[in-house]
């Protein structure tokens, strides 16, 4: 059906297209004048005219139609004083029915009635769907082709067409912000007004479980249930692990690879190093749990030391091993940019590379890498695939990275994972982990790139 | 006071060269610790996936008798032969193969040697050789996972027996079928065609293969051209003011906002609000271009910003409108460098699992999606199911499954660096 109309547009178009073309082509052979514009911008302009209003209605109707459908139909219903609850219920009986699937009410009065209309009001809003469209579109037709005289200029209309159209394209980006902010803080405002937000930020106690409450009536166990607290520490402990690893490596990689290595080296380990960036979360996920836990478990047990199957270690050494480029790459740009006269003046004082290194050019490059860090620390505070196969599901107020201990982005993968039930504290919690995230990492990169872009401002 | 510190200098000489080829080391040290990741985690997974790419046969005599007729399945066409009962005939055929043994008991503990759908090998067996069909066949069965994992050596027979999934009993069967040569390893076709299975032998790729392809394709139709236009139009038409500012920044935010934050994007709006069915790839398509396109936009604006200005200037000397200019002259030009943008953009989509997890399209599905409509998995997601399946089969299965992503993955990139050199100039 789909196809159809698609097909059915398109044809149309190119229809369009080849009446203004073959206009104006003709004036220009028959007739000896010129057209303002070159033949192809009228036909152009007819098919944008012919087409586009179409396709705006037409998106318009499927949009509302099922809406209007639905409310017809079980307008009897309403008048015999069904139950709201139990009107979606029934007008899936009725669909289904009409569809050829028997069911156990299938030959009740009720339903049959409803089904006959049901089809009735479907054919007429088909069939007066496709009359409007086809009027408007031909009546739009019939006044561009009028429209289309020899002084008379298709191109620039054309063009500010297609203008309208790139920047409605550019929008997309605000109107995604837009959703995700509108998204999470519907959820979240709803979600504080049953949880207060300072026992959420504060409270030491994760178990939303308990709180499958959908009334309020057991306030007590809600409050003790949402305190993220155990939440953000367990976050905080696997970046900081995930950090340990990425910085001295990371730096160290960057500082080598600028300032050593032959540029033979630097373009075969550059690449592979970068392939560590570009691996799915998933793959270090089951890495984390498949070889680096036992790996760390074995080792604690050999010196003596209790490590849980999953524990906060291994996903933060996994994290830093993903990190690794984000860190190398960005601070060798940054370190690249440092100009060649702060070394020279280094060299001329009879300092050695690395003391030139870590004197002056780090010094120099600090901001930036600064900044590289910090894109690499809301990066850790995001990732969720790793910490949830690999850091725990239970959340554990603790700083022992031995024991399993959870993060924001487990919880709510955990939380909204299989069927929910909407308006629980519990689902509504997860959106507001979310918003939490959200602008935790937002302040992360503002800063981060404001100093990046501050800093490499400067040196050009 | 010079002669003083050169003097200095030069008794530190030599603990500073030591400094100084110290930290070299450490550089070197750091890089290899970078590779060696690389490497570790290659071997790691290739070395425990790469046996899921075949499976184990076990050959068991078939004798047809009077309960099913040769002739009359002769006649029969190939969906008739789908539909009929052989599961008992197959078992007692099994029995036959093994007179010894008599207890019930050990009787079951042999057919648990077999996947439980032996009966479908021993269709397809019958389907493929209609023609010259006997008696008396040998046909090979698919084994069991237990017997599967012992056959490629991934699973100790060392382990006591009350820990162990396979008792001494069916092990010392086992050996005799291996004795006697009637086990058989072959490539693993259906782990490619079959869906999702709860028995590890069955659980095949076929289904969240197909789902990722939806995603993917959706990705792809949805992403591509809003980003190219999108990107057209904020580097060559927009006038410089605070609303393209504004744009910008929020583009470069979307690129660094962590991927679950989408998830929760497409729960709330394209779920709840706008009412999509869930699971399918229709939602997981919309929510990953979402994703996408601000790392589209980016590649974009950077390509059209490498075409140099004499380009421009030439066009419009010539008459060309300012839409003209950069439509016949910019984008082509930058179109490499967007191809090859939107090629990495869609491969960090493929390999994307977080989002996917809160719309749903981690249900355990069977069938193979027809359409982006149908509820289905994608590829990473598949891994992450079989991760958690405790069975000591999936293990193989999750790690051929990343080696497939994997695979994938660099082939994308492998074509977005071939589209770079091929086609992209230097200014």
């Amino acid at each position: 059906m789909g196809l159809i109309i698609l097909f059915l547009f398109v044809s149309y178009a190119i229809g369009s297209y080849y009446l203004g073309y073959s206009k104006s082509n003709k004036a220009r052979v028959h007739d000896a004048v010129r057209p303002y514009s070159l033949d192809k911008y009228y036909g152009y302009y007819l098919a944008i005219w012919s087409v586009v209003p179409a396709v705006i209605i037409f998106a318009v109707i499927t949009v509302f139609d099922g809406f209007f459908i639905k409310n017809y139909v079980l307008s009897d219903l309403y008048s015999l004083g069904i139950d709201v609850s139990e009107v979606d219920l029934i007008f899936t009986q009725i669909e289904n029915t009409r569809n050829g699937i028997q069911l156990f009410n299938s030959n009740d009065e009720l339903i049959v009635n409803a089904v006959n209309k049901l089809n009735f009001i479907e054919n007429i809003f088909n069939i007066s769907a496709v009359i409007i469209i086809l009027c408007i579109s031909s009546i739009l037709l019939l006044f561009s082709y009028r429209k289309i005289k020899f002084d008379f200029d298709a191109r620039v209309i054309v063009e500010k067409f297609i203008l309208l159209s790139f920047f409605a394209c550019s929008l997309i980006a605000i109107l995604v912000t837009i959703g995700i902010i509108f998204s999470l803080l519907y959820e979240t405002i709803r979600f504080f007004s049953q949880v207060p937000i300072f026992d959420f930020l504060f409270g030491v106690n994760w178990s939303p479980q308990r709180a499958f409450v959908t009334d309020a009536s057991d306030t007590a166990d809600i409050e003790n249930a949402f305190g993220a607290i155990p939440l953000f520490s367990g976050t905080f402990l696997i970046a900081f692990i995930a950090m340990c690893v990425s910085i001295p490596v990371g730096l160290l990689t960057a500082i080598y690879m600028s300032e050593y290595a032959r540029s033979s080296v630097r373009n075969t380990a550059k690449p592979i190093i970068e392939i560590l960036a570009g691996i799915p979360t998933v793959v270090y996920g089951f890495f984390a749990v498949i070889t680096i836990a036992p790996f760390i478990r074995s080792i604690g047990g050999s010196i003596g030391l209790e490590v849980s199957s999953e524990s906060a270690l291994a996903a933060g050494l996994v994290m830093g091993i993903m990190i690794i480029p984000f860190v190398s790459s960005l601070s060798d740009d940054v370190i690249s940019s440092v100009p060649q006269s702060l070394r020279e003046g280094s060299y001329a004082m009879g300092a050695t590379k690395s003391e030139t290194i870590r004197k002056v050019i780090i010094p120099a490059a600090l901001p930036g890498i600064i900044g590289s860090f910090l894109l690499a620390v809301s990066r850790a505070i995001g990732e969720t695939m790793i910490v949830v196969m690999a850091a725990g599901l239970v959340a554990n107020l603790t700083a022992n990275p031995l024991e399993a201990s959870t993060t924001i982005t487990t919880q709510i993968v955990v939380i909204l994972i299989g069927d929910q039930e909407f308006d629980s504290p519990k689902t509504m919690s997860a959106f507001a982990l979310g918003l939490t995230l959200f602008v935790m990492t937002l302040i992360l990169n503002f800063i981060a790139l404001r100093v990046v872009k501050k800093y490499t401002e400067k040196y050009e | 006071m010079n002669n003083n510190s050169l003097k200095i200098s030069g008794s530190n000489l030599k603990k500073r060269l030591k400094a100084e080829r110290r930290f070299r080391y450490y550089g070197i040290f750091a890089i290899s610790l970078a590779l060696i990741f690389v490497l570790i985690l290659f071997t790691n997974i290739i070395s425990k996936g790469y046996s899921a790419f075949y499976r184990t046969l076990i050959a068991v005599n078939i004798e047809f008798n009077d309960e099913i007729n040769l002739e009359s399945i002769k006649e029969m066409s190939d969906e008739e032969i789908k539909q009929i009962d052989l599961y008992s005939f197959t078992k007692k055929n099994i029995y036959a193969n093994f007179p010894e043994i008599e207890k019930k008991s050990d009787k079951k503990k042999i057919i648990k040697l077999f996947s439980i759908e032996f009966e479908e090998d021993v269709k397809k067996y019958i389907i493929s050789n209609k023609k010259n069909i006997d008696n008396k066949n040998q046909v090979f069965l698919t084994a069991s996972d237990d017997i599967d994992q012992i056959h490629k050596g991934n699973y100790s027979r060392s382990i006591p027996e009350e820990r162990r999934r396979v008792s001494n009993f069916q092990l010392s069967i086992y050996d005799k079928l291996v004795n006697q040569n009637r086990v058989k390893f072959e490539f693993n076709v259906p782990f490619f065609t079959r869906g999702d299975s709860r028995e590890a032998e069955l659980a095949g790729l076929g289904g969240s293969l197909i789902g990722s392809f939806f995603t993917m394709i959706l990705v792809l139709l949805l992403s591509f051209p809003f980003g190219l236009f999108g990107a057209i139009y904020l580097e060559e038409f927009s006038r410089k003011n605070r609303f393209t500012d504004f744009i910008e920044i929020n583009i470069n935010n979307l690129a660094a906002v962590p991927s679950i934050v989408f998830g929760l994007l497409g729960l709330g709006i394209l779920l709840n609000t706008f009412e999509l069915p869930r699971s399918t790839a229709l939602v997981g398509g919309i929510t990953l271009s979402l994703m996408t396109l601000p790392t589209i936009i980016i590649a974009t604006r950077a390509s059209l910003r490498s075409v140099p200005p004499s380009i421009r200037e030439g066009a419009l000397a010539v008459g060309a409108s300012k839409v003209q200019t950069v439509m016949h002259h910019v984008v082509p030009l930058a179109l490499p460098g967007s191809i090859t943008g939107t090629i990495i953009g869609i491969a960090r989509a493929l390999g994307e699992t977080a989002p996917l997890l809160l719309i749903g399209m981690v249900a355990f599905i069977v069938d193979i999606p027809g359409s982006p409509v149908d509820p289905s998995t994608s590829l990473p997601v598949q891994a992450y199911l079989w991760n958690d399946s405790a069975e000591r089969g999936y293990e193989e299965k999750t790690s051929a499954a990343i080696i497939i992503l994997l695979g994938f993955l660099i082939l994308f990139n492998l074509i977005a660096v071939i589209i770079r050199r091929k086609f992209e100039t230097k200014w």
